[in-house]
């Protein structure tokens, strides 16, 4: 398993360019194997895709994480730099207080590990936002003593807390995340549990998310939710409230993974097979806005990693107007066949 | 003529049965999803049972898609393993079993 990022490692992939050249070609390109997304959802009347009423901002405070997941859409890692300034984390605060936004949702990399992570949470959460998310890896609480309190800390400001794991047994989760992150991943989220997360009544909402270890798509999401549910409590005696599944999409390591495994063609084909039309009509990117760590606008994180900014006369928070931002088109590409297939893909799980 | 007997590709033409009998495979394809559904035994139970079963009548399309389909549903290798030893238990068994057949053939012929 790698130990940097691709483009710690300089790897060609670590290009969005690249990464689009290999989405539009091959199995894609006219006339080939398979019909682009936007082909497909022309079928279904779906095109153009456009957003509706924006209800989460989901900001990325920066690209560097304690971890190295081998399937990481963001390509974080210990050796990414990229931090949003204290001017943009300010800048986010006052669009918040304007927007008509019902969720803030931090993610990264590993969003703890920005230096004014709790600075931003504590002016933030005086907003007011009716779900405030914060992504956490989960091992970033036990990576540092300086990181024990933040479940008291995710307490005081009523955070929702949306944790990784991708299994409830030790192999497939240390063969995606990394040696020993399971053990860390349980003591984590006992912690979590002591302060109230998770257990019933106490209005600490805990929800874990669920990707393959691997390249097929996610099981039916309630059916899955009950399997951790069962064998987290029996054996860490756990508790969580909801497990939200998500397909891994073909950008990045994982794409990486799928090329170096050749996986890549049947992938995209289970995928496209997959299609449901009634995920599309649901799909995250038609009420989430996506902030770079430096500022610019995308229509979802996956968008992000590729550098596919909105398409719009303002893509970035300097310039932000929700009316104008509304106005666009939703930039596409096949890798968004992985937020279509079965029950539809997104942030919080299943869309169908 | 294909350089094989079996085509991986060919597992996704299995509907294509029912194109010379459509009622017969109607029939058929309702059946086979309504045993795949949640019952008394759940969905989960269900692919480990085809995926021992697939073994048993070794059928390559079988074992691959109920190994995909068990790594859907988060069935890991120990228990797909397990459930294969099952079959290879009962299929031993039922060779071994007819031990006794040739145990009283050789008692009753001999002296």
């Amino acid at each position: 398993m790698a130990t940097k990022s691709l483009k710690g490692r300089v790897h060609q992939l670590a290009e969005s360019t690249r990464q689009l050249d290999f989405l539009k070609n091959g199995i894609f390109a006219p006339g080939g194997l398979l019909p682009t997304f936007e082909e497909k959802i022309k079928q279904s009347q779906s095109l153009p895709l456009r957003p509706k009423t924006l209800e989460i901002l989901q900001m990325n405070l920066g690209y560097m994480c304690n971890q190295v997941c081998a399937h990481c859409h963001v390509d974080a890692g210990p050796d990414r730099k990229e931090m949003m300034s204290r001017k943009t984390l300010e800048k986010c605060l006052q669009i918040l207080e304007k927007s008509p936004v019902s969720t803030l949702d931090l993610t990264g990399g590993a969003p703890e590990m920005h230096p004014d992570f709790r600075w931003f949470v504590a002016e933030a959460s005086k907003i007011g936002v009716a779900d405030f998310i914060v992504r956490s890896n989960l091992t970033i609480l036990r990576a540092n003593k300086k990181y024990y309190d933040l479940p008291d800390f995710f307490k005081a400001h009523r955070i929702h807390v949306v944790s990784s794991l991708p299994f409830y047994k030790k192999e497939k989760t240390d063969r995606q995340r990394g040696e020993g992150v399971f053990s860390q991943s349980v003591k984590a989220l006992q912690m979590l549990n002591k302060v109230g997360y998770g257990m019933p009544g106490s209005g600490l909402q805990l929800d874990l998310v669920y990707n393959p270890s691997g390249a097929f798509l996610p099981a039916n999401q309630q059916a899955l939710e009950n399997d951790f549910k069962k064998a987290l409590k029996q054996d860490f005696d756990i508790d969580f409230n909801q497990l939200f599944t998500i397909t891994n999409l073909p950008i990045s390591r994982f794409l990486e993974y799928l090329i170096a495994s050749e996986n890549y063609e049947e992938y995209m084909q289970r995928l496209v097979d997959a299609f449901n039309p009634e995920a599309i009509a649901n799909v995250m990117c038609t009420n989430t806005l996506s902030i770079s760590w430096d500022g610019f606008l995308y229509d979802c994180d996956f968008n992000q990693m590729l550098d596919l900014k909105v398409v719009s006369p303002v893509q970035h928070l300097d310039d932000f107007d929700l009316d104008q931002l509304q106005n666009r088109e939703i930039c596409i590409s096949q890798h968004c066949y992985g937020c279509t297939a079965g029950a539809g893909s997104s942030c919080q799980g299943a869309v169908v | 003529m294909k350089p094989s007997y079996y085509q991986s590709s060919d597992l996704k033409k299995f509907k294509n049965i029912s194109d010379w009998s459509p009622d017969l495979g109607k029939k058929f394809f309702d059946y086979y999803n309504s045993v795949f559904e949640e019952g008394a035994l759940s969905a989960r139970e269900k692919s480990l049972i085809a995926l021992a079963v697939a073994h048993t009548v070794q059928c390559p399309y079988c074992i691959d898609a109920y190994t995909q389909d068990g790594l859907e549903r988060g069935v890991d290798k120990e228990e797909m393993m397990e459930a294969l030893h099952v079959a290879g238990a009962i299929r031993g068994g039922a060779s071994l079993v007819h031990g006794v057949q040739m145990m009283d053939v050789y008692e009753k012929r001999s002296m």
